[in-house]
């Protein structure tokens, strides 16, 4: 048998591909996020320093979603076919958002004229919106379970994508990444424009507050699969827990202005989100919703032993070195932004 | 063209439908990725100059191009997702087939190269005044690092389809899957090594002769001449060497075609007779019907290239059934030449211009300054027609000799869907490709001079005053 420290490679697979999507959601949740933002700024300048604090990062960032899909390819690749084939039409609208997002980025300062800024700043805040609600959808049906037959092909319609659950996983996503990237932006900003964001910050942070609310009634009313792990595990009720308090200091921090604390206390939201949808996935990938006997399992989707034990091999090579540069390049660009010739 | 796609009934409208679709989205974002690693290279080359000289000009030129890098970056990214969620969302059955494999090449991929570029790329774009020109030229090297270790694992994945080891396949009918059983035999399967040069310099060709049509044209122009004339050299010597070495690089990928895919080879050249010896066409056509080819040829040249006997025959394309043939053949006869051509005319030109840099009469042609100046496209042509018959060389299959193309559909797929997003791609794509061009034309227009779209920020005063010296 194929394990690492008494835990076999699929598992593990597991557990890397949801780190991989944890430090997607929390790297390129604050940009995200800060382009759901954009158009509150109302100045030029404004607009120009919140684009400057996510420039030098957000390509980076965004490669963090590569990476994890590639990994499902890799390690799960019947549930990468079933997935992306199922969702075929959200995520040619995702692909389409995120063009137009990196372009918008990209465009935006390369001219001068009003009309064109403009233009850029609408098409970046709109695409961040679609990106996110989209990556939201996705996140939502995944954990309420798809039609799949016991091939994992989607038997249902694009349509059914629209259920309530879904959508209010997908507006929760989008009030979390405004929070995350509201405050990722206080943090790097002065003056005018911070004063402007410490309002934008507590205005987000009330939106996701009550998105979560609804969404955890919601959850335990309807979607009962969804809390049966922590139900029979009483001691996993910590990370509900946990979450109470770490949301209470981002208010808290809020408040006292240390916007540190409070970036670091929403990332750690995002991770024990997403720690509770691994605990109630597991060992679930996907859940059918036609029959349970066709749900897509880390050990009936899995890649071979041999194939998972030659990319923990590269992941433990690899992620060390990805976190040493992505360290010294968030280390160049740290303190407040400043513009200048080389800036969007 | 059209009328055919809108039959939604036929499953057969999926596959071609599928089919244009990632030709499509493929070949748009390989105009990119090849720019980055050839701009990249020429990029280092300057940046280098300018470490050791310390001579500013270096400076304006690695900075210029940078920005040129900056736009031709943003797209292949853009563009290049696309095409990772096209193999979930198309060829689910494809994905489910080779996923086994291809695993550690993405994962080595995603890890090792794209988090490399992306992580070191805003240091390259932003990090002029933040970190010292040395890390800031160690940032240059390891976005081009980065952006050619992407070439070598995707390619690895493209030459496994071509010429699949390391591998056994497990299970049958749709539930047939290829398992690794060693992963440096898939690393280096027979193919890989030869056409991963062959990409690595296509692509130096194409940021080569970009870095020189843009000197061409300023020199054309009588702008920038100094910054011209040095960048013009830099990007020559790139191009001269690179496309000398393509010549071999190419053989060596052709003779290992004609080892392991002889259908392709037979193709590539319209051999019919497997007892005969093979002609090599300069130019010509295919008359599938009659199954025979028409044009200028060197008798025997392609027996000679593959057994050096003029006389040797070679496997042609009637030793194989029908429906393992590829069924395009003048696409990948034409392809195939076009590229051969391209190539030529590239070794051409790079000699004629070293020569006559070397007796300094180079930039005052202004016709062959008119030549360089439209010869970006030549390498852009050969790489995407390279590709056409790499890819369709190796039609029916998808994976060569294991799965089928038309086998490796997506079954929950409609036809409706693969059409709607094939339209969207169509749309989005040229409305990016007319901003590319426009920006490019526009970042060219502006000339290596300073960026002056930041009215705020104060202009830095030493470098406009190193640039009215260097410019006057």
């Amino acid at each position: 048998m194929y394990t690492f420290l008494g835990i076999d490679y699929a598992s593990w697979w597991f557990l890397v591909i949801g780190a991989t999507f944890t430090g997607y959601a929390i790297l390129d949740g604050f940009d995200l996020g800060a382009g759901a933002i954009h158009l509150f700024l109302n100045k030029e300048e404004s607009r120009r320093l919140a684009l400057n604090a996510i420039g030098p990062v957000w390509d980076g960032n965004e490669v963090w979603l590569v990476i994890g899909g590639g990994a499902l390819f890799a390690g799960f690749p019947k549930v990468y076919a079933a997935a992306f084939s199922a969702f075929y039409i959200p995520f040619m609208l995702f692909l389409t958002a995120l063009i137009f997002r990196a372009i918008s980025i990209e465009f935006r300062s390369k001219e001068p004229w009003t009309w064109w800024r403009n233009w850029w700043d609408v098409s970046y805040c709109v695409s961040s919106i679609v990106v996110t609600l989209t990556l939201g959808l996705t996140l939502g049906n995944i954990l309420k379970g798809l039609p799949i037959d016991e091939q994992g092909n989607y038997q249902g319609t694009t349509l059914d994508f629209l259920n309530p659950f879904s959508l209010m996983v997908s507006i929760t996503t989008l009030s979390l990444f405004m929070m995350h990237g509201a405050i990722y932006l206080v943090m790097k900003t002065e003056n005018r424009l911070y004063a402007k964001l410490t309002i934008i910050v507590k205005n987000t942070t009330i939106f996701f507050v009550l998105c979560i609310l609804l969404l955890s009634f919601y959850t335990l009313l309807y979607i009962p699969h969804l809390s049966h792990r922590i139900k029979l595990n009483p001691w996993l009720f910590f990370v509900p827990v946990a979450m109470v308090l770490v949301m209470a200091n981002i208010t808290r921090s809020i408040s006292k202005r240390k916007y540190r604390f409070a970036f670091i206390s929403s990332a750690i939201i995002i991770s024990l989100l997403l720690i509770i949808v691994a605990v109630e996935l597991y060992p679930n990938l996907m859940l059918s919703s036609l029959d349970p006997r066709y749900n897509l399992t880390v050990q009936n989707a899995a890649s071979s032993p041999k194939s998972l034990g030659i990319m923990l091999t590269v992941a433990a090579i690899g992620v060390p070195l990805v976190a040493i540069y992505t360290t010294f390049v968030f280390w160049t660009f740290k303190g407040k932004v400043k513009l200048d010739e080389m800036s969007y | 063209m059209l009328p055919f796609l809108f039959n939604p009934s036929r499953p057969m409208d999926v596959e071609i439908l599928a089919r244009i679709q990632f030709a499509f989205t493929i070949a748009f974002h390989y105009i990119y990725p090849p720019l980055s690693i050839g701009l990249g290279v020429n990029m280092v080359i300057m940046e280098g100059l300018y470490l050791k000289t310390g001579k500013p000009i270096y400076e304006q030129m690695a900075r210029f191009f940078t920005r040129i890098f900056a736009l031709i970056f943003g797209i292949g990214v853009a563009t290049g997702i696309v095409m990772e969620f096209e193999f979930g969302t198309n060829w689910a059955t494809y994905s489910k087939y080779v996923g086994d494999v291809f695993g550690s090449a993405l994962a080595a991929e995603g890890i090792f190269a794209f988090a490399l570029e992306s992580g070191f790329l805003g240091v390259l774009l932003f990090g002029w005044n933040r970190v010292s020109p040395k890390v800031h030229f160690f940032s240059t090297v390891m976005v081009t690092l980065g952006s050619m270790f992407s070439a070598i694992w995707i390619v690895v994945a493209n030459s496994w389809q071509q010429t699949p080891a390391g591998y056994h396949v497990v299970g049958t009918g749709l539930n047939a899957r290829a398992e690794i059983t060693d992963f440096w035999e898939m690393v280096f399967n027979p193919s890989s090594v030869e056409r991963m040069l062959h990409v690595w310099l296509g692509a130096f060709l194409s940021g080569a002769f970009l870095v020189i049509s843009i000197s061409a044209y300023y020199l054309l122009k009588k702008r920038h001449v100094e910054f011209a004339k040095k960048s013009f050299t830099i990007g020559l010597v790139v191009a001269l060497i690179a496309s000398y070495a393509q010549l071999f690089s190419g053989h060596e990928a052709a003779t290992v075609v004609s080892e392991y895919q002889p259908a392709k080879l037979a193709a590539m050249e319209g051999h019919f007779d497997s007892s005969a010896k093979a002609d090599m066409y300069l130019f010509g056509y295919i008359d599938k019907k009659n199954e025979q080819t028409h044009g200028l040829a060197i008798p025997g040249g392609l027996s000679f290239l593959t057994h050096f006997d003029f006389k040797a025959p070679v496997t042609g394309l009637k030793s194989f059934k029908p429906e393992d043939r590829p069924q395009a053949l003048n696409i990948v006869f034409q392809s195939y030449h076009i590229m051969i051509t391209c190539g030529m005319l590239m070794i051409a030109l790079t000699t004629v211009g070293v020569i006559l840099l070397r007796r300094k009469k180079l930039f005052e042609k202004r016709w062959l300054m008119m030549v360089f100046a439209w010869s970006v496209f030549l390498p852009q042509i050969a790489n995407q027609v390279g590709w056409y018959t790499a890819e369709t060389g190796r039609q029916p299959w998808v994976v060569y000799g294991l799965l089928r193309t038309s086998d490796a559909l997506s079954q929950a797929v409609k036809a409706n869907q693969v059409l709607f997003s094939l339209l969207l791609f169509m749309f989005v794509y040229l409305f990016l490709f007319t901003l590319f061009v426009f920006l490019l034309n526009r970042k060219i227009q502006h000339g290596p001079g300073f960026h002056h779209d930041n009215d705020e920020s104060e202009g830095h005063s030493p470098h406009l005053e190193e640039m009215a010296e260097n410019f006057g």
